[in-house]
């Protein structure tokens, strides 16, 4: 049922607004409104019951394992929650005045300084408010890097074939074309391919390391020299940095220019779909161009850089200084866990990932990359599955939807048919992992005798599978009273 | 080990499964020169009570003045149950609805969501958001480039009374695509657009025009007349609105003969807090005819294999994980919890209450034009109708005046001449109904005070600290 069938002509939920009379005269009335937009009329304990009842239709990291590879779904601290909502730092006007925000900018410069270590990078801007964000960011400045040395005619990517939908849509929004570069058998960039493709028309390379496929890039120093000496320069995805947090640096890598996805390595909430919140760092190269505003200390007091101090910057990318309450929380994730615990991250989420990589090898389903290491994901193809018993990724997904786990990324990266992109984040235990194995196992059992018991999950949630063409050809996006 | 469950055991059992003898071995592939030594910037580790104490005190520090800046963020009363259930482990640790099955309540509540959005803006359809207000204007000029098919030109007119920082957001965010954004200037008498400064443009190929309700002075738009002339012209009307607002002024859906194409704006009037500027929510709403040029998550309603009504993620054939290179946007995140908070915070007030919100806003901001309108040295310098913003001409310089009121715990407003160097002593002050009659005599009173001695004194008077 909806909040708008629940509702009651002329109630409301009292003492939320001011009880005044809205008929006013010091608007002339051609500019005033005369119809009511459709809102419930509710009280405020229908509106609570409401939407606690929906909240406990969703999975969620708080109720569920939540393998989703490629998104780092590991526990949201509640500290990093309750904190960032202090009153102070809640209530603060974005344009308040710099002698009452010394608190705020504080942390935030420290939040840029740990990210610029853990990183090895140079300069670290906060102001892009998702990962999407954060690429645009880091192809703007190398396109103003670029145009900055004369040297206009570099506007081609070069973006491995594996990588995020997200890549290839971002360097056509900076005005630039995509190359691809195929990966090899075992993982890694093509790099007879790479060679072939660099030239005077190459702007940069977008990779992610460890990549999509869930495996380190072995041959990445080659590939940053290839890249250089063709006068492009390396952008680097970090939506996988939870693998190598402290223990290897993009910056060492020979990357020029990075984002970080806060709300994935630093634990920020992902809320049903954002916010999140892009860290962009750059090498010395790229410092000129790095999007304002960021914080500097200057005299013992922290206040902006803005388009004043840093003229050749990219510009805004947001209203303000980004999202500033996700960026608190990932800051005070990033005291709890200190400079041990950055790499306790990473080698635990590697653990983890190997582990189930090897059980369920062990239980008999395919890797798509086997031989290789686990990073802090892998790849299980159900090719076979598919063939011989008509049992797809999306019907295994489905089905663990019905064991209580939420499913691990499906039908992602492109280039491994029928694929589960799993991973497990190092905030698991083995009981947890333990549990899936069991279910995946139970379920491969279950397409072997009765594919349908597949074909029909999940049946154990409010809704079961939903009618996509429909939706996408009869278009239901607004509720209508049923009057009207 | 703060997040880690693993016991000693768990590991040993861990690792004889995977068949390494210890943890480092996973890491056998990546080249041993690229392996870090040593962290330097980035602190040990501290306990949950150590943060709380470093967190509580640097909030404090900040302290909590009274605020009279709006400026594109505006402080609300925000019932205590929008970010109870907001925050509830459901909505906030859950991810994008992929598995529509098993997101039903983060659907339903976006589908909701998209009802009230669209129905406030008297448009058709909503999208789940976008980022903020600024970067979701420049989503909506490409939406209009793409959508305007009759267009060529790619030139976007954009009103100068429109907020400066969104003006700067969308140029970074479309410079790159060949897209000429060109300023209407506004008439210095009325702060408004002034529509006979766009005769220059009659003959020209023109994409669409960003107009904005109430403007970034807090002046009310004459927004029929410009809405006709551009369609008239065959460009697409960009609305850029405050969404409480829309709760009391005509809506972008009802602007002159057709209504405006697309509106958009930031949905943080609407139950998220200040937070220093953030997260906000971007919100979008246009014409049915346009949906498919539209960008960002949108949900539709469909049905089950057994008949029964559900929500989903609809067309995503326009989407980035799909179309790669020939996407409408890079977007992929939204910002679905505030969106939630959002939902919340509708449902509770209701159009009544959002009303009350607005009206009282606009009263108190004209209650604050009183108690100072008198005062030697400061001028109401737009005469028009207004909604909860006022620009204030002074006797003296701006900044100089924030440093002092701020220093005697008011936040006194914005310095417009950071942007309009035409407006030279002006502040943009906001009174919502937050404020009582005490806090805007308070206002009233040191702002006379700081005013009388910044104007007169040959310098400016020495703040308490600065």
């Amino acid at each position: 049922m909806l909040i708008f069938e629940k509702s009651s002509p002329g109630r409301q939920a009292g003492g939320q607004s001011p009880d005044i009379d809205t008929r006013i005269d010091s608007i002339p009335e051609s500019l005033l409104r005369t119809d009511s937009p459709t809102m419930p009329e509710v009280s405020e304990l229908q509106v609570v019951r409401h939407y606690t009842q929906l909240s406990q239709k969703n999975f969620s990291i708080d109720t569920q394992f939540y393998p989703l590879g490629s998104c780092t779904m590991k526990y949201n601290p509640r500290a990093c929650n309750s904190l960032a909502m202090l009153p102070g730092l809640v209530s603060r006007h974005p344009l308040s005045h710099n002698n009452v925000s010394q608190g705020y900018l504080s942390c935030i410069y420290e939040l840029q300084e740990i990210l610029k270590d853990v990183t090895g990078m140079k300069g670290m801007s906060l102001a892009g408010m998702a990962g999407a964000q954060g690429e645009f960011a880091g192809m703007a400045m190398i396109r103003a890097y670029h145009q900055s040395r004369n040297d206009d005619d570099r506007l081609e990517v070069l973006v491995p074939d594996a990588a995020h939908g997200t890549n290839p849509a971002t360097a056509v929004m900076c005005g630039m074309k995509v190359r691809e570069i195929p990966t090899n058998r075992e993982g890694d960039v093509d790099i007879k391919a790479l060679k072939a493709a660099v030239g005077p028309q190459t702007a940069g390379l977008m990779l992610t390391n460890p990549s999509t496929l869930g495996v380190f890039e072995r041959q990445i120093k080659e590939i940053a020299r290839i890249v250089h000496e063709a006068g492009g320069l390396l952008y680097y995805d970090g939506a996988n940095l939870n693998a190598i947090l402290g223990k290897v640096r993009p910056g060492d890598m020979g990357f020029d220019v990075i984002h970080l996805n806060l709300h994935k390595t630093f634990s920020t909430p992902h809320g049903g779909g954002g916010p999140g919140a892009a860290a962009v760092g750059v090498g010395e190269r790229l410092l000129p161009f790095i999007p304002v505003p960021l914080v500097i200390r200057q005299d013992e007091q922290y206040r902006w850089a803005e388009e004043a101090d840093i003229p050749q910057t990219i510009g805004r990318l947001s209203a303000f200084a980004g999202n500033a309450g996700v960026l608190l929380r990932a800051y005070i994730y990033a005291r709890l866990l200190g400079k041990d615990g950055m790499r306790r991250v990473a080698d635990y989420a590697t653990l983890n990932a190997n582990y189930l990589m090897a059980r369920l090898k062990a239980a008999g389903f395919d890797l798509a990359f086997d031989g290789r290491r686990a990073t802090h994901e892998f790849i299980v193809t159900l090719k076979r599955q598919a063939k011989e018993l008509n049992a797809t990724a999306m019907d295994y997904a489905k089905r663990l939807l019905d064991y209580g786990h939420h499913a691990p990324t499906t039908y992602f990266p492109l280039l491994v048919p029928e694929c589960l992109l799993i991973e497990p984040t190092e905030t698991e235990d083995k009981a947890t992992l333990d549990n899936f194995i069991e279910a995946m196992s139970r379920i491969d059992e279950e397409a072997r005798t009765d594919v349908e018991i597949l074909k029909s999950a999940p049946v154990s949630l409010p809704v079961k599978r939903l009618d996509d063409v429909k939706a996408a050809r009869e278009l239901d996006l607004t509720w209508k009273a049923a009057s009207e | 080990m703060p997040f880690i469950p693993h016991t000693e055991e768990d590991v040993r059992q861990m690792l004889a499964a995977i068949g390494v003898d210890d943890i480092e071995t996973l890491f056998d592939e990546i080249p041993d020169d690229l392996k870090i030594h040593e962290l330097n910037e980035v602190p040990e580790g501290v306990s949950e009570m150590e943060i709380s104490r470093i967190m509580h005190e640097r909030a404090n520090q900040d302290g909590q003045p009274l605020n009279f800046i709006g400026a594109g963020a505006y402080e609300h009363h925000i019932p205590a149950a929008v970010w109870e259930i907001t925050t509830r482990g459901e909505f906030y640790s859950a991810y994008t609805p992929y598995q529509a099955e098993a997101s039903q309540g983060t659907l339903q509540l976006l589908y909701e969501y998209q009802t009230m959005m669209a129905s406030l803006m008297a448009m058709d359809v909503s999208n789940a958001s976008l980022y903020d207000g600024a970067s979701g204007l420049a989503e909506a000029i490409l939406m209009a480039v793409r959508a305007n098919r009759k267009s060529k030109s790619r030139k976007i007119l954009v009103a100068g009374s429109l907020n400066p920082v969104y003006r700067k957001v969308a140029r970074t965010l479309t410079h790159q695509q060949a897209i000429e954004l060109i300023e209407i200037p506004f008439d210095p008498e009325t702060g408004l657009t002034d529509q006979s400064s766009l005769s220059a443009y009659e003959d020209q190929d023109i994409t669409a025009i960003v107009i904005n309700q109430p403007n970034f002075f807090g002046q009310l738009e004459a927004c029929d007349g410009l809405t006709d002339w551009a369609h008239a012209r065959d460009a697409l009307v960009i609305a850029v609105v405050n969404p409480l607002a829309m709760s009391l002024i005509k809506p972008p859906g009802q602007w002159g003969e057709q209504g405006a194409d697309i509106a958009c704006g930031d949905g943080q009037p609407l139950g998220a807090p200040l937070s220093s500027g953030g997260p906000y929510y971007g919100f979008m709403t246009c014409r049915q005819s346009i949906v498919r040029q539209m960008p960002g998550r949108i949900i539709g309603r469909t049905v089950d294999v057994d008949g029964q009504p559900g929500y989903t993620l609809t067309l995503q054939a326009r989407e980035q994980h799909i179309r790669r290179s020939k996407a409408t946007s890079n977007i992929c995140t939204n910002q679905g919890l505030v969106v939630t908070a959002s939902t919340i915070y509708m449902s509770i007030l209701g159009a009544k209450g959002l009303r009350q919100v607005a009206v009282k806003s606009h009263e108190n901001t004209n209650q604050l034009v009183t108690a100072v309108e008198n005062i030697p040295g400061v001028r109401v310098l737009f005469g028009g109708p207004r909604f909860h913003e006022v620009v204030l001409q002074l006797d003296c310089e701006v900044s100089g005046l924030l440093r002092t009121m701020s220093a005697h715990g008011i936040q006194a407003g914005y310095d417009l001449s950071t942007d309009y160097p035409e407006l030279a002593n002006c502040l943009l002050v906001c009174a919502t109904e937050t404020r009582t009659d005490a806090d805007i005599q308070r206002y009233a009173e040191l702002l006379e005070r700081v005013v009388g001695l910044q104007s007169k004194a040959p310098c400016p008077v020495k703040p308490k600290f600065a």
